[in-house]
């Protein structure tokens, strides 16, 4: 039996301390143990990239992360991009634009969004496609997910809204 | 799936590590980013009984320029080497080709040193140190040593690396400020393994080619350079009548793979176009103004 390790954690602004085996994955952590399922797990091997959150502000494939690497870490999942009642630019260009159909992409695009505005760099529609390569959607929408990146980059970059997480 | 059961342990050095590796032979694995051993383990295509991780280790994440070169520290995102200036300017074919490297999520956590080791004979990072000539920096418990890269790659997924050894960084020299480069390489979709690439340096004087270098990745067993294309290009123009040379000699001395995503006589295909398509842009860059 291998012992499990403590680990400490800031998840979306809050502080979280658990003990995990070693084999415990990133994505296992946040959504088993502290109970934010809005990480979605698809392949599992890195491919997919519904698992895609920011780690320490750069996103990452929870997947392909073991929970003790990401002791003393800052996370940021969806639950921390903007709620219902007050909507992160992202999410309202999302919406917008119906960038999402059954959603379960969404998660990781809004990570991968996030770093793409955070990173600040004006980009063309093939910049931001190739920006979004690493996430899947199977709804086809890719479409509208890259009008609503490029419509929230411009605005966020022309500084009229800032993006108000990540 | 989930990786099976595994101890765990993160030294803050490297002495410590390779301390680590030599007490559990055959047993251990290091990680580091773990783009490339995260799938094997949740495919259960590894169980070791111990993994080392190096990403806290100390003295791996510089990228440090000196007179001769840039050396990268094995813990250096690809990101990092992507975005370095020190990189983009006296080697820029390396700034340039980071971006075929899978996803910005797997560039931000994947390691340069974990790309090298991990030795995918489709990976970007170890066709550019056989093609610059790179020198790898290992250390074990024997003390350092260093390997060629054209050495380092022994067969898909095998390296020279021993199993208590571990690469601390790679040096790579500056190339002529009047050559030129070109890097292509052809996916079915942005960011998968390349089906072929093709990396080209090459210097021109009294418009002829004065030195060249040629490497291939994905349509052998291990990244490799081409010396027989590389010395029939010596002393010639790069013109239509070499590029159909090089396009037909490429496809000969290459031994490609069948697999789910191209046949070998496809993949045979693809390095001639690549392979001109690289010397194409190396030529045309290396042109005097």
């Amino acid at each position: 039996m291998i012992a499990k390790r403590p680990l400490s954690l800031t998840v979306n602004g809050r502080d979280y301390q658990r003990d995990v085996e070693p084999r415990r994955l990133l994505t296992d952590l946040l959504r088993e143990d502290l109970g934010l399922t809005g990480t979605h797990v698809g392949c599992e091997h890195g491919v997919c990239g519904a698992c895609t959150v920011l780690l320490d502000g750069a996103s990452a494939r929870a997947c392909l992360c073991l929970a003790v690497q990401a002791d003393g870490r800052e996370i940021t999942t969806v639950e921390g991009m903007g709620d219902i009642g007050a909507l992160s630019l992202l999410q309202e260009k999302f919406k917008k634009h119906h960038a999402l159909q059954c959603g379960f992409c969404t998660p990781g695009m809004l990570a991968t969004a996030h770093e793409i505005l955070a990173d600040g760099a004006p980009l063309a529609d093939a910049d931001i496609r190739e920006a979004l390569s690493g996430n899947l959607c199977r709804c086809t929408g890719y479409e509208h997910i890259v009008r609503a990146v490029s419509e929230a980059l411009a605005e966020s970059i022309s500084g009229r809204v800032q993006p108000n997480a990540g | 799936m989930k990786p099976p059961a595994f101890d765990y342990a993160a030294p803050e050095t490297i002495a410590e590590a390779v301390q680590l590796l030599a007490a559990h032979p055959g047993e251990a694995k290091l990680i580091a980013g773990g783009q490339s051993l995260m799938p094997m383990l949740n495919f259960r295509l590894l169980d070791p009984a111990l993994l080392v991780d190096i990403s806290r280790a100390r003295g791996l994440d510089d990228i440090k320029t000196n007179a001769n070169g840039v050396m990268v520290g094995a813990g250096v995102r690809h990101h990092a080497l992507m975005r370095s200036n020190d990189v983009a300017q006296r080697l820029p074919i390396i700034a340039h080709t980071m971006q075929y490297v899978a996803h910005m999520a797997i560039r931000n956590r994947g390691t340069i040193g974990g790309s090298l080791a991990h030795g995918d004979p489709a990976a970007e990072l170890p066709l550019l140190a056989v093609l610059l000539d790179a020198d790898l920096h290992i250390t074990g418990p024997a003390g350092d040593r260093t390997a060629r890269a054209a050495d380092f790659f022994l067969a898909p997924l095998t390296t020279d690396l021993g199993e208590d050894e571990i690469l601390t960084a790679v040096a790579f020299a500056n190339q002529p400020t009047d050559g030129g480069w070109g890097f292509e390489e052809i996916a079915r979709r942005s960011g998968d393994f390349a089906l072929a690439g093709a990396g080209a340096v090459l210097t021109i004087q009294h418009g002829v080619i004065a030195d060249v270098r040629l490497a291939m990745m994905g349509v052998d067993e291990t990244p490799r350079r081409l010396p027989g294309v590389e010395a029939m290009l010596l002393g010639r123009a790069w013109d239509a009548n070499a590029r159909a040379t090089v396009t037909r000699q490429v496809r000969e001395l290459i031994n490609p793979m069948s697999d789910l995503q191209a046949s070998a006589d496809y993949r045979r295909h693809l390095a001639g176009v690549v392979a001109g398509r690289a010397l194409d842009t190396a030529w045309n860059r290396a042109q005097p103004q």
